[in-house]
């Protein structure tokens, strides 16, 4: 199946039933997944909006009314919908968001990109807040994190973003669909009408500098509870690498693909894959340090992540980086060669 | 064993669809698969191309840095990719429209007269069915009976006429190349 | 003794209305609560406050509510009417919100045609920011951000929002009222409850526009604003049913949406 179709799919298996986006390369398969297939659902909802700030809008009215519901777009819409996932973040309503990532900055191109990371990892938005941010790296991950971030959405009541490129988006792989949990949440805050009882209000607007600073250590809290529970990462081959790369997504399959040829330059290398790019799995990465002096990060951007693995190993180690910015996808031998000469040069 | 394809001709010439389901073919017969289209903003005419690959282990990169197999539809196509194929690969050409051969020598070259066999069994478009039934004579990555079950599922097309075609097509392809 | 006057049920019990005096917003305010109650409909109604004056509405009704972002609140009362068909769903929404920032949100979902309804406050003016010019400011009408009055070939013309929408074949019920006297605001509160029961009976997107008196902004006496509206405003924006053609019978899974 299609990356971008895979999306659509897991989604409704997972409960989804309410879908809003906007047309925009190169995701618009999710959409058109959704148009024919989530309105076949019982109580399912496909909206083609006017705008992505629509879109993300009705995302965010949609899980106030107590329905899972998703959005999807690329870079420039993804920009658009930053209102939006900071009234959610606010508001702490649940909500999952594909960002098929393209060339940016600005209109860009489509073709896949990482430069999106700093908008994702950051909250994106304006204001103190985070988002969870889930990087599939293969297809069957598209499918089994669309469904994480389905449970994450409703356990924490946060915005979470899946952040893919065009690539991952575009390609097919097999995949196996898992068994959705079932949906565990505490719908004391969804809109219903409030019955006989008391009126709920969701809201965001608070005036008192005071209780804006309580509610700001309150998300505050509950991010510092993600970040030490919802990391995740792969780690590959590292074991008696001389050099260990960094890398996520597309970029990690391509850096996969250049440790293999790694080996015929007599070099050992592993790869240190992180999936939740926030929290990032900073431990995991500061324990490899422990034993491993060199690493290397690649990234389809200048270098974003770049500055989270700095910070996570602290001068403990030597980083060395290798970026292709724009809508470049360099093929494994361009990286190999890049890691070999890297490697020499230090030697 | 991962070999890597990569098929490549004008837009509208079924390239995605012999990619999509040679895809098909192989995961059918218990391969790991990776289809990776290169998307672009036009639909039709400007050039399009896909890269399949196939193994036994997990595929770490969909792209084909240099690919075991090349399958051109056209002549740009053969100038693009005829340097990315590895040593000792193997090349299958459309001569019925390509005229030119590529100048290396470390490479085994199929030039099949596709567009004519297709014309001569009554369907000049089935010729891209007729490059399959050369490639896979020759790769043996996916028996045809498979393949051609996947053609039918992923073309989701119920006509006889179609199926009936596409068959012949294949065939004709199949037994023009030796084993 | 008969009990001939009291706080709506659909109103919270202990507050004063934060608005100025002689602001519309505390009518219109009273006149929905007065028709929730009437309905018997408070405990299946979710309303979507703006941001602007009337962001705090919900500490004033007793009904759930959730505010929306600036010109957002029909993208959220879309996404809650269609999760939950079976509410009365209301966005209240000022003139920036609707008419400028928001254009885009009210035009399309009046045109899905979403079942819900829209209360439009119209003043002519950017309220809670200080009174800059608003998309509906009159030509000449001074504001903060039209110092000499507003000038049509710098600042562009009022737009008349309830006229083009009632364009929009999705569009049910349309209609200008005004709270500026006891007479108007009866018929106020007959075209909101029309408008919600259209909405009940799943017969399409409803758009009740309130031309509401501004006195702060407008520098004027609360009397000399009520008076502005009928001397000047009016005329500018006519008052009466703009569109009346709810679509038939539709049910109360929404007007005609595959959903």
């Amino acid at each position: 199946m299609q990356g971008n179709r895979i999306i659509g799919e897991a989604a409704i298996r997972a409960g989804c039933r309410f879908y809003a986006g906007y047309p925009i390369t190169p995701q618009n398969e999710i959409p058109e997944y959704m148009a024919e297939n989530l309105r076949k659902v019982e109580g399912g909802v496909f909206i083609q909006s006017e705008s992505e700030i629509a879109a993300i809008n009705m995302v965010a009215g949609a899980a106030s009314a107590g329905a899972r519901a998703m959005t999807s777009s690329s870079g420039p819409g993804i920009s658009l919908k930053q209102e939006g996932i900071s009234s959610m973040a606010a508001q702490e309503l649940p909500g999952v968001i594909v960002n098929m990532m393209r060339g940016g900055p600005g209109l860009g191109n489509i073709r896949p990109s990482q430069g999106d990371y700093f908008q994702a990892t950051r909250g994106g938005g304006h204001g103190d807040y985070r988002t969870i941010v889930l990087a599939p790296g293969t297809c069957q991950e598209l499918a089994d994190l669309t469904m994480d971030a389905f449970d994450l959405a409703d356990r924490y009541r946060i915005p979470v973003v899946l952040l893919a490129d065009g690539m991952i988006g575009q390609m097919m792989e097999p995949v196996v669909f898992k068994e959705p949990k079932p949906r565990q949440y505490s719908a004391d805050y969804v809109l219903k009408g409030a019955g006989t009882g008391k009126a709920k209000t969701i809201k965001g607007l608070i005036l008192d500098p005071l209780d804006m600073e309580e509610h700001n250590w309150k998300l505050d809290r509950k991010y510092r509870v993600i970040a030490a529970k919802e990391t995740r990462c792969e780690i590959f081959n590292t074991d008696e690498a001389d050099i260990v790369v960094v890398a996520y997504g597309t970029a990690a399959r391509v850096a996969k693909g250049a440790i293999k040829r790694l080996g015929d330059h007599g070099i050992k290398a592993g790869l240190f894959r992180p999936i939740s790019l926030w929290p990032f799995p900073t431990e995991e990465l500061r324990r490899l340090a422990g034993t491993r002096k060199e690493f290397f990060v690649f990234e389809m951007s200048t270098g974003q992540m770049l500055e989270d693995v700095r910070l996570a190993l602290q001068g403990y180690a030597d980083i060395a980086f290798h970026g292709r910015p724009g809508g470049v996808v360099p093929t494994p031998v361009e990286l190999a060669n890049v890691i070999v000469r890297q490697y020499r040069r230090d030697r | 064993m991962i070999v890597k394809t990569i098929f490549s001709g004008f837009g509208g010439q079924g390239v995605l669809m012999m990619g999509y389901s040679f895809a098909h073919g192989a995961m059918s017969e218990g391969y790991e698969v990776t289809y990776l289209p290169a998307y672009g903003a036009e639909v039709r005419g400007g050039t399009a191309n896909c890269t399949v690959a196939v193994g036994d282990e997990e595929i770490a990169s969909p792209i084909a840095s240099e690919p075991d197999y090349l399958v051109v539809l056209n002549t740009p196509s053969l100038y693009t990719f005829q340097n990315r194929i590895a040593g000792g690969g193997l090349l299958f050409l459309n001569s019925s429209i390509i005229s030119a051969r590529p100048s290396r020598q470390d490479m085994e070259v199929f030039a099949v007269p596709a567009s004519d066999i297709a014309e001569e069994l009554g369907n000049a478009r089935a010729f891209n069915t007729v490059m399959m039934g050369a490639f896979l004579k020759r790769t043996s990555l996916v028996k045809p009976e498979i393949y051609l079950k996947s053609l039918e599922t992923v073309m989701g097309s119920k006509k006889k006429a179609v199926v009936e075609i596409n068959r012949k097509a294949f065939s004709a392809g199949y037994d023009f190349l030796k084993a | 003794m008969k009990k001939v006057f009291s706080r709506p049920e659909s109103l919270r019990k202990k507050f004063v209305f934060h608005y100025c005096p002689g602001c519309g917003h505390s009518i219109a305010h009273r006149v929905i609560a007065e028709i929730i109650d009437e309905l018997g409909v408070r405990g299946t109604t979710i309303g979507v406050p703006p941001a602007g004056c009337a962001v705090l509405a919900y500490n004033y009704f007793d009904v759930d509510m959730i505010e929306a972002m600036h010109g957002r609140g029909p993208a959220v009362a879309t996404g809650i009417k269609r999760v939950r068909p079976e509410c009365l769903v209301f966005s209240y929404q000022g003139d920036g919100d609707l008419a400028a920032i928001g254009i885009a949100e009210t035009f399309h979902a009046a045109n899905r045609g979403e079942n819900f309804t829209i209360i439009f406050m119209n003043n002519a003016v950017y309220g809670m920011t200080g009174g800059q010019m608003a998309p509906t400011t009159l030509l000449d009408q001074k504001s903060t951000t039209s110092p000499p009055g507003r000038n049509a070939v710098l600042d562009g013309y009022p737009v008349r929002i309830s006229e083009i929408l009632a364009m929009l074949p999705g569009t049910a019920y349309i209609e200008r009222c005004t709270v500026n006297s006891p007479a108007n605001i009866v018929k106020t509160k007959r075209a909101i409850k029309k408008a919600f029961q259209y909405q009940l009976d799943g017969r399409g997107f409803s758009l009740i526009e309130i031309l509401s008196p501004c006195p702060t902004n407008w520098k004027m006496s609360p009397i000399d604003a009520c008076r502005w509206i009928d001397d000047v405003m009016s005329k500018q924006f006519p008052i009466g049913v703009i569109k009346d053609e709810p679509a038939k019978a539709a049910g109360k899974e929404g007007a005609g949406h595959d959903r």
